[in-house]
């Protein structure tokens, strides 16, 4: 099993979303972050004090999927992510030791 | 016109034989209308001068953090029922003592609590409403000061500052001027209160602001400004337009009489004057900010307008249109360059009350000669000096006592986590941190 940690710009939320159910996943996390990574922040000014924002917000998802699935989901996010602009975004796929699904038990692959 | 004008005289006149049989007519007579008429603009300015309450609270509410936001809501409520007692305490009969009973001729007036069980002075108005109108300026002297000193100042501390000035401080200097003191006997000219109430205010709050000390982190080592902003400029600007419309109150019910023709259009001038003054300030402030840091700030929109409001307030009648527009436009001016200013001088003011009141405040009471008869910019200016000298030097030794009692500011860790939490364990939003 792996679990797929992608940061991507807020407005694709939808699009994404919508491009993994197609894709077949069953379930996601959503979380709303803030972060850089190429892109830069800006320059905002208040009652006559400049100041700088280095922080951009972003979405974070999180979503575990069975091996055989991973770089299927990855390829989904990338394509439907993706603007072609600096502040697209990242995506990282982890080895996952267990899973459980808490209603019923169910544990391993079964419980995605 | 002029006949016109001896017309409700004549008649009243007219009618002094039939005045006895006046409980038996069906009508009231024209003296009592006039009361009723007069009693009627008190109450109605009145309500509209609490409803800047409203709007202070709403202003300062949008122009502090989260984490501040319901420490600030308190000292709002809490400053306006301590205005209501107080005033009725002793701060009523200490500005309106009455001709013969001075204590200090002049200069102190009587000390006693105000009775509005009083008779009825048919071609007056009623006392009581002059009591609520009259408090409710009271009320907003001290709101200007709870502005500037947010987010650091401890709460209790700040009530007792306020049950000083709306007892003691307030009346005493207002009543040199409205009450019939020196400053009137002078030809001191302030119609609804730039000196009185938004310069006292300002003073105070200045005073405030220099014992208090600066929030944490506004100002770096290097002498950099670091911004706070505020958390919700939607209330802000609803402040802002509540604290416009209840100004129509403050300065139209002014007026003091709505009997005559006369007096009632003068009423509808002053709303006219009044609002061109806010309109012209917002527009001043929008136009110097874009064209100073190449954007507009709605802050300094906001405190534009306001900083129009008071600059007419000292002559909302004489001027014309016109005139309110200059005045009013400078006013907006003045607050773009004064929060920068005073930033530089190290006084940290979160709303920009100072600038908004002390300063415009002045700039209103020094313009009123350009339009009114029988003032002088001498006058008007040693008039100003009274009022501030002894509004800063008595709040400057009540905060310094305030200090050195109970303390008046939060320790770094309550300011850094927030007044809400430590002065009241309370959050604006806790929605959004708990979940």
């Amino acid at each position: 099993m792996k679990l797929i940690i992608a940061t991507i710009k807020p407005f694709k939320l939808e699009q994404v979303r919508e491009a993994l159910t197609e894709a077949g996943i069953r379930g996601l996390m959503v979380t709303e972050v803030k972060g850089f990574g190429a892109q830069s922040g800006h320059t905002e000014i208040y009652r006559g004090a400049e100041y700088v924002v280095n922080f951009v917000p972003k979405v974070k998802l999180e979503l575990v999927v069975a091996d055989s699935m991973a770089d299927q989901i990855v390829e989904v996010i990338s394509t439907s992510a993706r603007t072609g602009k600096i502040g697209d975004g990242k995506i990282f796929v982890l080895d996952v030791n267990q899973t459980v699904r808490v209603r019923t038990g169910e544990t391993g692959e079964d419980a995605i | 016109m002029t006949k016109i004008k001896y017309l409700p005289l004549a008649a009243a006149i007219a009618m002094v034989p039939t005045l006895g049989a006046a409980q038996d007519a069906e009508f009231a007579t024209l003296e009592q209308t006039t009361f009723i008429f007069n009693t009627l603009l008190f109450l109605i300015g009145g309500f509209l001068v609490f409803w800047m309450a409203a709007g202070f609270a709403m202003l300062e509410a949008g122009l502090v953090r989260s984490k501040n936001v319901t420490t600030q809501l308190t000292k709002n409520m809490g400053l306006f029922g301590i205005a209501a007692i107080m005033y009725w305490l002793i701060g009523y009969n200490i500005m309106y003592p009455g001709d013969g009973n001075w204590i200090i001729e002049g200069v102190f007036g009587t000390i006693s609590p105000k009775d509005i069980k009083t008779d009825i002075d048919a071609g007056g108005y009623s006392n009581a409403s002059d009591f609520f109108f009259q408090l409710m300026f009271c009320a907003t002297t001290a709101s200007i000061v709870s502005g500037t000193m947010a987010e650091r100042v401890k709460l209790w501390p700040f009530l007792i500052f306020v049950v000083v000035l709306t007892g003691i401080i307030y009346p005493i200097e207002a009543s040199w001027q409205w009450g019939g003191g020196f400053l009137s006997a002078m030809g001191f000219s302030d119609f609804a209160g730039s000196t009185l109430v938004h310069a006292a205010g300002g003073f105070a709050a200045l005073a405030g602001a220099i014992i208090l000390g600066p929030r944490l982190g506004k100002y770096s080592k290097e002498g950099r400004v670091i911004p706070l902003p505020g958390s919700n400029l939607a209330l802000a600007t609803l402040g802002t337009f509540i604290l416009w419309m209840g100004w129509f109150g403050f300065n139209g019910a002014s007026q003091l009489a709505m009997g005559t023709l006369e007096d009632v259009d003068a009423v509808a001038q002053i709303f006219a004057n009044t609002n061109m003054a806010a309109a012209a300030g917002a527009i001043a402030a929008l136009i110097l900010t874009q064209v100073m840091y190449g954007k507009v700030d709605l802050t300094m929109v906001l405190n534009g307008a306001l900083a129009g409001l008071v600059s007419i307030t000292a002559g909302p009648l004489d001027p014309t249109l016109f005139g309110a527009l200059w005045i009013g436009a400078v006013g907006g001016v003045i607050v773009v360059f004064a929060v920068p200013f005073l930033d530089k001088l190290k006084i940290d003011d979160v709303v920009g009350a100072i600038p908004v009141h002390l300063i415009a405040g002045f700039w209103g009471t020094l313009v009123v000669p350009v339009y009114t008869e029988g003032t002088s910019f001498v006058t008007q200016i040693i008039g100003f000096a009274a009022v501030g000298i002894f509004v800063f030097v008595i709040s400057l030794i009540a905060w310094m006592i305030l200090k050195a009692t109970l303390g008046i500011r939060a320790s770094e860790e309550a300011e850094i986590n927030g007044l809400d939490t430590s002065e009241l364990g309370m959050e604006a939003y806790p929605e959004f941190s708990n979940g």
